[in-house]
């Protein structure tokens, strides 16, 4: 039995890291092919570095899931505590269902419908091309929120009513009690909005595929549009390193979480990056 | 009073935007269904999806869907199982490996698939090696279930083993001593217990890949199409037909809404059942 199912495990990961294999190896090709390798350069990995559309493409990108992910953990934290504040149980359901959409609904929906809305006003305005950045942000601000409010959300239900109160009460404003009370106590969940939405923002391509004008490529859209016309190795080398950055910090990550800190808190780390993962594939229970 | 006054307005900013791009986008999807090029109303989108054409394009991505999510349950169960009955620092490792090629851009290794999978690709180079005659994988239908399973699979194995990691051991250690054997504590123990977290991945697993394109585009080399791959052409390709896009995204949503209440029937019926067990 041990090793039948040691034997299950190796086959699920050699499917799983099959195609991640096959990618670090074509980056290295001296060949043009994708499917021949024919010895070992860092030849495209120079091209890569020369190719000034790809770097302005990454450019694009982290500006876009910074600025996104900011604007949408400032909005979705304000979110967060106003329902958290909420008496009118059907309000709060309302504004609940309405945040959960956008996990729920097939990202090519949500797509097409907020490029509707953009098409509608931008034809209404006489504008000649209504997709930019902004459109963009917006899109991302508004796929981004639904994880940094349930990120937030539990926090807020851990943290005892009376330790605010008790902050008013020994003379702070309502803005010191938020700022020095609350906001420190809920830090850690909208640290982990703020890394959700960076991360959900830098690898989204199907809704920018859609919200996205020719003004302003992602690395996404970018690779989309090379993989359109011919292939050569250098998306591979791109993404070599995108994944080595991803890999590091990972690695990085896990290390600073399980030195230090006692055994019992670090399944509780563990659990909660699950659960992050989880929320990424629409659990609509995570509300609850 | 001032104070919870202010904190509730916090929700504002938020709500606001959830009226703007949220609840508006959803109205213009249904208002662009019923309406033609003049802006006129019509159900002409909407019949012309009825047409054997478009009940084809439906039927086969819902086909691949249900394989696909099929395919996925039954290598994740099994191996989500496995993870939860390891030691603890073990459990971390595996997870960790399961959340790394979820990290990948799916557009860079689905176009590894090809690479894979292609008529002179690496599984026929091999074949070719031993010996065996090449076999022909890539632009068929199971080339693209090969690409959602390997997109979609860690999303059906992260929420069956969260659940199942929550499972006592000493619960299992119960049932065996109380007579039960192997099989019977998976089926009247195990299962009934992990049924949420097969829901949740079942859920994550058939809503994109209902909904694919790039996949279908690059493993299916566009000799058949699905929903998604008529939805995008309709958007950004060469026929641009708002309205009718439109259309055909009222449908998958509606078709989406429809299975996921059917799955919470099912899910909140054996809950009941699971209860019943602790």
């Amino acid at each position: 039995m041990k090793t039948l199912s040691r034997l299950y495990l190796i086959l699920v990961f050699i499917f799983l890291y099959s195609p991640i294999a096959v990618m670090i190896l074509i980056s290295f090709n001296s060949g043009e092919s994708t499917t021949e390798f024919l010895g070992f350069s860092l030849r495209w990995y120079r091209e890569m570095f020369r190719d000034s559309a790809t770097l302005e493409a990454l450019k694009n990108t982290l500006v876009l899931s910074v600025s996104s992910a900011i604007a949408s953990t400032v909005i979705g934290t304000l979110a967060a505590v106003g329902i958290d504040r909420m008496r009118n149980r059907f309000l709060r359901g309302a504004v609940m269902s309405v945040t959960n959409i956008p996990m729920m609904n097939p990202d090519i929906v949500t797509g097409i419908s907020l490029m509707l809305v953009f098409v509608f006003v931008g034809t209404l305005l006489g504008l000649e091309s209504y997709l930019s950045f902004w459109t963009l942000l917006i899109a991302h601000v508004t796929f981004n929120l639904p994880y940094v409010i349930l990120s937030v959300l539990p926090k807020l239900k851990q943290m005892d009513k009376n330790i605010p109160e008790a902050a008013l009460d020994l003379g702070c404003t309502p803005w010191q009690s938020f700022f020095k009370v609350e906001l420190p106590f809920i830090m850690p969940g909208v640290v982990t909005g703020l890394i959700m939405a960076f991360t959900l923002s830098f690898d989204d391509f199907v809704i920018s595929n859609f919200t996205s004008g020719s003004s302003y490529e992602t690395l996404t859209i970018h690779i989309y549009s090379m993989i359109k016309k011919s292939v050569k190795p250098d998306i591979y080398a791109l993404s070599t390193l995108i994944f080595a950055a991803v890999l590091l910090l990972l690695v990085i990550s896990n290390a600073s979480d399980s030195s230090g800190e006692p055994k019992k808190k670090k399944k509780d780390g563990a659990d909660k990056k699950r659960r992050m993962f989880l929320m990424r594939g629409k659990e609509g229970g995570v509300a609850k | 009073m001032k104070r919870s006054f202010m904190q509730r307005a916090a929700a504002a900013p938020h709500i606001v935007w959830s009226v703007l791009f949220i609840i508006a986008p959803l109205i213009f999807v249904v208002y662009y269904s019923f309406t033609d090029l003049d802006g006129a109303f019509t159900t002409e989108n909407i019949e012309r999806l009825f047409t054997s054409n478009y009940v084809l394009i439906f039927v086969n991505s819902l086909c691949l869907a249900l394989i696909s999510t099929v395919i996925c349950l039954v290598i994740a169960y099994p191996l989500a199982f496995i993870f939860s009955r390891m030691r603890e620092k073990w459990q971390r490792v595996m997870v960790l490996l399961i959340m790394i090629p979820l990290w990948m851009n799916f557009l860079i290794t689905t176009y590894s698939w090809m690479t894979i999978l292609e008529d002179t690709g690496i599984i026929n180079s091999m074949f070719k090696a031993v010996g065996l005659d090449p076999v022909h994988m890539i632009n068929t239908p199971a080339a693209v279930v090969v690409g959602m399973v390997f997109c979609y699979l860690p999303y059906m194995i992260l929420p069956i083993y969260t659940v199942m990691s929550g499972i006592d051991p000493k619960l299992l250690e119960a049932a065996a001593d109380l007579g039960c054997s192997g099989w019977h504590v998976m089926t009247r123990v195990v299962m009934p217990m992990s049924l949420s977290g097969v829901v949740s991945g079942i859920t994550m697993v058939f809503v994109p890949s209902i909904s694919t394109f790039y996949i279908s585009q690059k493993l299916g080399g566009g000799t058949f199409q699905l929903i998604g791959d008529t939805i995008e052409s309709y958007f950004v390709g060469t026929a641009i037909n708002y309205h009718f896009g439109a259309a055909l995204s009222l449908v998958l949503m509606i078709l989406i809404l429809l299975s996921m209440a059917v799955m919470n029937h099912y899910s909140d019926a054996e809950d009941e059942g699971g209860r019943r067990i602790k």
